[in-house]
C-alpha cells in the first residue's frame, strides 16, 4: 500500500504458554484472559517498533507479525 | 571444584567461558555430577536450544540414567520425586500443569498483588531501621521479603520459613554431599506432603487452595506436592538472590544507584538490566538431544546433555553493545534471564514486581546505604548464584 505499513498481529493461544512478556512489551497490542493466555486487542497496531519486539521476545514463539 | 558452566568473576562469568563465547561457542565440560555435558555460550544458540523442546528434551534428562556417584533410588520414589515438576516434564504433559498454574501469575494478577508487596517491604525496612546499622542486607531484606510474598501466595505457614529455608539452601548448594543433599529433598517433600493434605481437607484462598478446588480431580496428591515445592523454591531463593547481589552492584556503580533511587521512571529498564547483567541462574536445567543435531557447528549426537550458559548469553556483544557495562538506562526484556521457550520462568512478573517494588524502597529508606567493606560473601557453589550475606551500613 503505497509504501505505508500496515502490521497484523497474530497469536496462536495453543502454543502461548502465558508469560505475560508481550503485556509488559506493547500493553496496548496484547493482553492476558483470566486464564492468562493471550489476548491481542489491536490488530494492527499504530506502534509497530513495540510489536515487533514483544513478537522477537516471546518465550514460546506464539506470536507472529506479517506485513504488507 | 566448580563446575566450568557455573564459574564467575564476581558479578561476570568466568573469563574462560566469555573466551569460549568469543571462539568456538560451544564446549564438552563435566558437570557438577560428574556427567559430559555441551555448554552453549552465545545468545543465539541458547535461544535456539531453549526453544526447541523436541530437539532437546528436559523430561529426557530424567531417564539419562544416574550421575555416577548418587545412590540409588528406586523407580517410584524417582516417579514420585518428578511428579508435578514442570522443570523435568515435555509437552503435553508440561502444557497441562503449566495451564493450570499460568492464571495465578498474569501481569494483572501481579498487579493486584502490588499493595501487599509494598508493605512486606516496608514492614522489613522499618525492622531494619529499629535494628540500626550495620545490618545483614540478605538476612534482613533480600530474603525475607521474597518468602514472605511466596509463603503468603502459596499459602505456607510463614512460621516455618527458617526449617525450609536451611532445607532448601541444603538441596541446592552443591558443596553438599550428595546423600544430604537427597536426604533434604526427601524431607521438604514430606513437608509438602503435610501441607497439601490440609488443603485437601479444607481448601483455603490461597494457591494450593485453588489448585485444590480447581484442578483436585487432575492432579495427584504427588504432582500437588511437586507443583507446590517448586514454586516455593522458585520464589525464594532467585529473587533473594536478585535482591541481595542486585543491591551490592548498585553500591559499587554509585551513578546506576542515584538513577535507580531518584528517577521512578527508570526502574522497569533498570531491573531488566540487572538481570540480564547478573543472570543469577547460571544454566537452568539441562536437555537431552532427542537427535543427532548441530549447534555451534558442532555435532551433538541424540543423548548427548547440553548445558546453555545464560550469564554469557546475557553479555553477548551480538545482544548489546558494550554488553559488560551495567547502564541501568537501556534496559530491555530481550534477555535470556528468565530462560527462554516454554520452561520460561512461570514467575517472572512476579519477580519483577517484587524488584521494582524493592530496588527503589530500600535506596529511598536508606539513601546513605553503603557496604561495610569485606563483608560480601558470593556463593559460588549454588546452583543459583548470590550473596550468602552482604553487611550494610547508613
Ligand atoms: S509473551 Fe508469548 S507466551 Fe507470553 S503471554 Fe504473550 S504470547 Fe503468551
Amino acid at each position: 500500500m503505497k509504501g505505508d505499513l500496515v502490521a497484523g498481529v497474530h497469536a496462536d493461544r495453543d502454543v502461548c504458554i502465558g508469560a505475560g512478556m508481550c503485556v509488559l512489551t506493547a500493553g496496548a497490542v496484547f493482553d492476558q484472559d483470566d486464564d492468562g493466555i493471550v489476548v491481542v486487542l489491536d490488530e494492527h497496531p499504530a506502534d509497530v517498533a513495540a510489536a515487533r519486539e514483544a513478537v522477537a521476545n516471546c518465550p514460546s514463539g506464539a506470536l507472529s507479525l506479517t506485513e504488507e | 571444584m566448580v563446575p566450568i558452566h557455573m564459574q564467575r568473576a564476581g558479578f561476570d562469568p568466568a573469563p574462560e567461558l566469555a573466551e569460549l563465547r568469543a571462539g568456538k561457542g560451544i564446549k564438552r565440560i563435566r558437570t557438577a555430577f560428574g556427567m559430559e555435558a555441551w555448554v552453549v555460550t552465545r545468545f543465539a544458540d541458547v535461544r535456539e536450544v531453549l526453544s526447541d523442546p523436541v530437539r532437546f528434551s528436559n523430561a529426557r534428562l530424567q531417564e539419562a540414567g544416574r550421575a555416577p556417584g548418587l545412590p540409588p533410588v528406586s523407580p517410584e520414589e524417582r516417579a514420585r520425586q518428578l511428579a508435578g515438576n514442570l522443570l523435568a516434564a515435555d509437552p503435553p504433559e508440561h502444557t497441562r500443569l503449566r495451564r493450570m498454574l499460568t492464571p495465578e501469575f498474569t501481569v494483572r494478577r501481579m498487579r493486584r498483588l502490588e499493595p501487599r508487596i509494598r508493605e512486606i517491604v516496608d514492614e522489613h525496612l522499618d525492622a531494619m531501621e529499629r535494628h540500626g546499622p550495620p545490618a545483614d542486607l540478605v538476612a534482613e531484606f533480600a530474603l525475607p521479603v521474597p518468602s514472605l510474598v511466596i509463603c503468603e501466595l502459596l499459602g505456607v505457614p510463614y512460621a516455618d520459613r527458617a526449617e525450609f529455608q536451611a532445607r532448601s539452601n541444603r538441596q541446592l548448594d552443591l558443596s553438599h554431599a550428595v546423600e544430604d543433599r537427597m536426604r533434604a529433598a526427601r524431607e521438604s517433600r514430606a513437608y509438602m506432603a503435610k501441607l497439601v493434605a490440609g488443603a485437601q481437607a479444607d481448601p483455603g484462598e490461597d494457591m494450593l487452595g485453588m489448585l485444590v478446588r480447581e484442578h483436585g480431580d487432575d492432579l495427584t496428591p504427588d504432582e500437588l506436592v511437586g507443583i507446590a515445592s517448586l514454586l516455593l523454591l522458585a520464589g525464594h531463593e532467585t529473587t533473594a538472590n536478585m535482591l541481595g547481589l542486585g543491591t551490592l552492584a548498585l553500591l559499587r556503580h554509585p551513578d546506576q544507584l542515584a538513577m535507580v533511587r531518584d528517577e521512578p521512571e527508570r526502574v522497569d529498564a533498570a531491573v531488566e538490566e540487572l538481570l540480564r547483567w547478573l543472570s543469577i541462574v547460571h544454566a537452568g536445567t539441562g536437555k537431552m538431544a532427542t537427535v543427532d543435531t548441530e549447534i555451534a557447528g558442532q555435532r551433538i549426537a541424540a543423548g548427548d546433555l547440553v548445558m546453555c550458559a545464560l550469564p554469557t548469553a546475557n553479555r553477548d556483544p551480538e545482544l548489546r553493545t558494550h554488553p559488560d557495562a551495567l547502564d541501568v538506562t537501556r534496559g530491555g526484556a530481550g534477555h535470556v534471564a528468565f530462560g527462554h521457550g516454554i520452561h520460561h520462568c512461570l514467575g517472572a512478573p512476579l519477580a519483577r514486581m517484587e524488584m521494582k517494588i524493592g530496588f527503589p524502597a530500600l535506596l529511598r529508606r536508606f539513601p546513605g546505604l553503603a557496604e561495610v567493606p569485606g563483608t560480601a560473601e558470593f556463593r559460588s557453589f549454588s546452583i543459583i548464584y548470590g550473596l550468602t550475606s552482604l553487611e550494610v551500613t547508613w
